[in-house]
This record gives C-alpha cells, structure tokens and sequence, in this order.
C-alpha cells in the first residue's frame, strides 16, 4: 500500500482546525498547535485559499489577516474518531500505562466546551474506585483539556469571553496565564494538572495526534500530587517518557483507523 | 546481571495462533500471530490444515521472543492454551497427519451422535463423562476419521496413528515428533473428547468400546500444571509446563481458584465457567460439568460450563448485513443515542436455542416493532440480548451449583469488555458486580500460569491471586422493579422464537 501524502493530511488538518475554532486564526496559531514549520504553513494555507477552500479577513477590522474556513470546505471539520473505536483500540495500551505507572489512566475527547472522559483504568492497587467514563472535564483546569487545547484547537480563542471557573485556588484564572501554559505545553509536548482541578490530586496528559499531528484525544495518567510531580512541581521523569510513548502508539492507531 | 526470566504462552485458536510472553507480575511483554486458513469442504464442515498451525507455531514463538529482545534462554518454561475438541490424526512414524484436523464447529458427527442416542447410549454416556453424546465433542470426530480415512483403523490399532486435540499435536511436535515426541493431553482437554471418566480422569473402556476407538492411539491423560516433556526444536531446552482447554485456561487466568468464583469470556460466542471446587454437580439445566483444572498431583477441581453461542457474532450480524454500523465499536455509540430499547428485543436464536432452553427449532425474533423504534433502539436490543442470555447462564447456574455456591461477582475478559454500556447492562441484569482484570488476555495468561507453577517460577495459587488486578467495576444500578420487567419482555420474547422450523 502507498503511504499517505504528508501535505494531503496536514492540509485536511488546517482545515478542520479551522472549522473547529471559534474565530478566524492567526498564521502562527495554526503553524503552533499543528506543530507545523510557519513556512510550511504559510504554504498550505495560501493554496487552500487560492483554491476556495480557506478565506482571509479583509477587512481592517481585529481580525484583518485571520483566516477562516470558507463555507465549501465546511463538512471537513465535523467529527473526529467514534469514542468508543477510540477506546477500543486503546484498551491495551492504557491497562499497560496503568500497570507500568502504578496510576490511572483516562483517555479523553474534545467537545465543543470541555472534555468528554471516553475511557478510563483504575489504578492497580485494589483501592475502591468509580468509573469516571461519561464524566466532563473543564478544558482549563485540568490535563487532557489543556493538552487537547494545546494541540486540538485554537488555544484561549476558543474560552475567550468565556470566565475561567476557579475550582481551587491552582486553578488558571486569567487567559494570559492559560496562554502561557499552552505554550508551555506545545513546547513540553504535555499537560500538567498540579491540584488545579482537586486540592490534592493532579495528572499530566499528552495528545493523541490523527492525521496532519491534529489531536483528536489525550490520555492521562492520574494520581496525588506528590505522585506526579517533585517538590519543585516537576513532572516525575520516569511517568513522560511512558505517557509519550502510549501517546506516540496511540497517534499511530488512530492515523492507521482515521 | 540475572537473566530476565518471562514465560511463553502459546494460544492455538481458532482462527490464529499467537505466542504471548509474561512476566513475574502477570504482565504481557511481547505478542506475536499468525493466522491460518479455514477450510469448508462441504456444508457443516469445518477443517484446519495442523501442518500450516504447526510451522506458525515454528515462527511465533521465536518472533515474540525477538519482539522483546529476548532469547530462548529467557524462558523459564512454555504453556499451551487452545481451540478444544478439534481432532487431529498423525503418523507417528512420518509425523504427517492423515487428514486435515475436524474443528470444534464442525457438525459432520450429527448422524453418528444421533445414532449414540438411539442406541440407548445417552446415559451411559453422560454418567461416565459428565455430558450428553453432542456434535460438540472430539471423541465422534475421531471414530468419523477411523471410519472415513481409508486404513486408518488398522494403523491406529498396530500404534502406528495417534489421535490428538491441538495442544497433544503441538506438545508432540515440540518434543521431537517422530524423534520420540510425548504423546500426552491434559485433562481439560481429555474431559471434552466423551471417552474419559470425569471421576477418575482415566480413559474410560465402556466409552471407548461404544464409540469403537483403539485404545492405542489415545495420548497419556496429564494434569494441567506439571513438566510435559522439554522441547527438542523451536526453543531447546525449555519446559513445557501447562496445558489447558482455552476456557478453562481463562478460568485460571482469572485465578478463579475458590468455589463459587466465575468468569465469563465475550467473543463471538460467550463462555461462562464457575469454580465448583472439588464437587461435581450435576446439570438437569443442560449446563456442562467439566474439569476446571488439576494442578500437579492435586485433586481435581470441577467447574459448570454455560455457552452462549451468538453474541459478538449478532454485532457482526449488525455491522455486515444490515450494514448499520461500519465497526463493531460504533454500535456503542449508535446505542447511546436512544436511551432505552423502545420496546423492541432482539433474540438470536439463529440455529436454535442451547442451554438452557434447549429449542433446536426455535429460530431468531425482532419483536416489539412501532414506527417510533429506530436503529438506536435496534443497537440497544442487540446489546441487551447478550445481557440476557448471561442472565440465563447465570440463574441455570445458581440454580445447579452444589448448595452454597452462588455467583456474586462476574470476572469478565474478551473484546467485548471494550463495550461499557454492555458491561453496565450485564451488571445491571445479572444484579452481581462485574469487573475487568488488566490483562484482557485471559487464556494465553492462564496457559502461562499453569506452565509457569510447574517450574516453581511462581511459587503458588496465592501469588497469581496477588498478580490479578481490577482495572475496571460495573456495580448493578437498575431498579429491581424494571429489572423483572424487562426480564419479562425478554422472556415473552424468547417464547416467539419456538417452533419456527417446521419437523420435515
């Protein structure tokens, strides 16, 4: 079988990122949360607009030189993997994360406003625990919604005007600081959640990346604080390399599936 | 720097044969499969090439080994699990078999078994073996080989053919075939052949004399857990140390080691055994008491068996020709639309109805039909018929364990246990908690345990125990009220399937 054409995939990949955004994005946005080179992207997105597929704003206004996507190319932004395919060809690889972390696993997908929880794995230690599958996580204050607003969607945009909900007091609360935290994550590859969503619990999660390196789910391994981070707040380095590579597994499945 | 020790499981299926490796903690570290052809010379006939089986085992299980950067010297001994009642016949001078291997869905041995009945057989046969005469079991199959392959009988009589389940084919080969390999079964696997007596696990002269089957051709009947033989090619040197029926296999996987603990495997089919410990119960619901396992010199442990024959093959059914779902995992999601059947159920009863309703004329229903019920509803009512017929398994079962034995969690493991809402719905109609272990791979670890006990690499029952961890719960949350009438609906549902095929 031929592979797939690279350009093919990441142009679909604008594209949805696009449709899914709330507002028309700035070049450097799209380049950010694709991971793409702003060369590369500038590319892209100029043939996709001489084609009719992507327009640019025009109009002096604050959105002068955003880009949308145009009304043709609409039906590429709807859907992303059914969940529950999702879950299925990630069962193994999280009960592995789990077993080799000693912690839980969950494996999230965006929604338009937060974070559907589609699969999760308790942690190993025979302690009584509760399916979390169902549940909502905010995008702000926790791991899979910021790793998925790092790497899915138009970052801040999509909650600006929106009011950041303080859930304790490590909560982010301004969109500045959650700007500079998604910039972080880009640049980490993973997102931290140091008792922001609960006093004494935290995760970290990393994107699961479809065609094009646009995430269409993050998995987490959750625990208590001191589980994940050290006393300076860093992340434990023997839980990023596992996560990564169950992320790194995952994003092949899923651009073997999607 | 000590050498990592793993164990290799070999898992001889049905439509594959894969090699797993494990280690100390119960973990898979490696896997590797292939897949072999099926073979439909007629209708009903079901056959598997054991030459093309054994050359994949050949490169399995060096493949998972190089997979974890290992090397036969890292393992402390090899198991096998495998697809029971197929029956293989070899030369044991050549090492070739005389014909392809008859598979466990082949239905060929319809006439002889009706035969058996009408004979007045019936009793004999289940007193000694435990089991009514069924097309299920290996020993008609192999009376069909005697009498259908030209000078076979004569060759079985003078020793020169043996006969075999998978796992007697595979240890034989692995010891050195012609070069005096063990010709050896397990018990598990002998206690589905309707030739041994499940009391004393010996080949049982009446059964044989009734079927007309050589004693000489018949494989030495071992526990599950103890040495085998060590293997002369593919990994020199290494023990085989277990063997079991794939079911009971799961059984022990899922270190269900007490009386009254119960798993269930959901596949296409589905396989509900219950540890009734050193009891053999008795059946009037049409559930199968078998062997659950022998370890070493240990007395036997006895288990039910129930199966239901279609559930993962009705989402199938779903997916290819109604063609309302592109993979199997979507009907979860088509099920999630709707919030309740709508009215309708759906029972396969697509060649009857088996234990423990016993209809073999009974044929599939779509009942409870209005313009308000949709596909979404049609998703659910697939969904719930595989809860229901556990439910049925489950309440035979409680009803036919030894007194004091009752099911009160349900260990699950298969790919249907993917499916959350199904798992809820199976909690909430059988009314005990169910929960998922770690490993989803059941069989080939419990092939692993068995073998891996027998080498002492794990000391006893209480440290696999201690490897068995939870990595999911679903706790009954129905109404009770709800529950019995749903269960009514699906009963009166059951009840139109009866008769459909009309006596020709």
């Amino acid at each position: 079988m031929p592979g797939r054409i690279q350009s093919i995939e990441r142009a679909v990949a604008v594209l949805r990122l696009l449709d899914t955004a709330d507002q028309p994005l700035e070049l450097h946005e799209i380049a950010d949360t694709l991971g793409l080179a702003r060369t590369t992207t500038h590319g892209i997105v100029t043939t996709l607009r001489e084609l009719g597929l992507v327009g640019q704003i025009h109009d002096h206004g604050p959105l002068h030189g955003r880009y949308e996507v145009a009304e043709a190319a609409r039906l590429f932004g709807r859907g992303g993997p059914d969940p529950h395919e999702l879950r299925s060809l990630a069962m193994n690889w999280a009960d592995s994360l789990a077993a080799q972390t000693g912690l839980a696993v969950t494996l999230g997908v965006p929604t338009r406003s937060d974070v559907l929880v589609v699969h999760h794995v308790f942690r190993p230690d025979g302690t009584p625990q509760q399916l979390a599958v169902g549940q909502r996580r905010p995008l702000h204050a926790s791991a899979l919604g910021k790793a998925l607003l790092a790497f899915a969607s138009s970052g801040v945009r999509r909650l600006q005007g929106t009011e950041l909900t303080p859930y304790t007091k490590r909560t982010i609360r301004t969109h500045q600081e959650l700007t500079d935290a998604l910039a972080a994550v880009r640049q980490e590859g993973f997102a931290t959640e140091d008792g922001e969503l609960e006093p004494d619990r935290g995760a970290v999660a990393a994107p699961v990346q479809g065609p094009g390196g646009l995430a269409v789910a993050a998995v987490a391994a959750i625990g208590r604080r001191d589980e994940l981070f050290d006393r300076r707040g860093q992340t434990q380095p023997d839980l990023v390399e596992p996560l990564r590579h169950t992320a790194r597994a995952l994003s092949r499945e899923v651009r073997r599936l999607w | 720097m000590v050498k990592e020790q793993v164990v290799a499981a070999i898992d001889q299926g049905t439509t594959s044969t894969r090699c797993l490796l494990f280690n100390h903690a119960g973990r898979m570290v490696a896997v590797s499969q292939l897949e072999h052809r099926q073979h439909y010379p007629k209708p009903g006939w079901v056959e598997h090439d054991v030459m093309e089986i054994w050359r994949n085992v050949e490169k399995i299980v060096p493949a998972a080994l190089r997979e974890a950067g290992l090397t036969p010297d890292n393992l402390a001994a090899l198991g096998i699990a495998n697809q029971r009642e197929t029956t293989v016949i070899w030369n044991r001078n050549t090492g070739r078999p005389l014909a392809r291997a008859i598979t466990w869905q082949d239905t060929r041995t319809e006439p002889l078994v009706e035969e058996l009945a009408a004979a007045g057989k019936a009793d004999l046969i289940r007193d000694i073996c435990g089991m009514p005469p069924t097309t299920y079991f290996a020993g008609p199959r192999l009376r069909w080989l005697l009498d259908h392959i030209p000078g076979a009988r004569e060759a079985a009589e003078r020793g020169d053919v043996l006969f075999g389940t998978m796992e007697s084919w595979l240890i034989w080969q692995l010891t050195g075939g012609p070069a005096g390999g063990s010709h050896v079964t397990d018990v598990t696997n002998a206690s589905r052949t309707m030739l041994m007596d499940i009391r004393d696990l010996r080949w049982d002269e009446r059964l044989l004399r009734v079927l007309d089957i050589p004693r000489a051709m018949l494989p030495e009947i071992r526990p599950n857990a103890t040495v085998y033989g060590s293997c002369s090619t593919v990994v020199p040197g290494v023990p085989i140390g277990g063997a079991l029926g794939d079911q009971h296999a799961a059984l022990f996987g899922q270190t269900c080691f007490r009386p009254g603990e119960a798993k269930c495997t959901y596949g296409t089919g589905a396989f509900l055994l219950m540890n009734t410990g050193a009891r053999l119960a008795t059946s009037p619901h049409g559930l199968i008491p078998t062997i659950g396992y022998v370890v070493g010199n240990g007395p036997p442990v006895y288990a039910l068996e129930g199966s239901i024959a279609v559930t993962g093959s009705l989402v199938q059914w779903f997916r290819d020709s109604l063609e309302l779902i592109d993979t199997a995992p979507q009907i979860e999601t088509l099920a999630t639309s709707v919030s309740d059947n709508g009215g309708c159920y759906i029972v396969p009863a697509f060649s009857g109805l088996y234990a423990p309703r016993w209809h073999p004329d009974a044929r599939g229903v779509v009942v409870g039909l209005t313009s308000y019920v949709t596909k979404g509803h049609l998703a659910r009512a697939v969904l719930e018929a595989t809860g229901w017929q556990t439910r049925e398994v489950v309440d035979a079962m409680n009803a036919d364990a030894p007194p004091g034995l009752a099911l009160t969690r349900l260990k699950v493991d298969g790919g249907m246990t993917a499916n959350h809402l199904l798992m809820q719905f199976v909690a909430d109609v059988i009314d005990v908690p169910v929960e998922r272990p770690f490993v989803m791979e059941a069989v080939s670890l419990g092939a692993a345990y068995a073998a891996g006990l027998a080498v002492g690499y794990w000391a006893d029952l209480a440290v696999l125990r201690s490897n068995w961890h939870r990595a999911g719960l679903w706790e009954p949350k129905m109404d009770p009220n709800h529950r019995v009438v749903e269960h009514d609906n699906w009963n009166r549902a059951v009840e139109r399937t009866y008769d459909w095929v009309r006596p020709t």
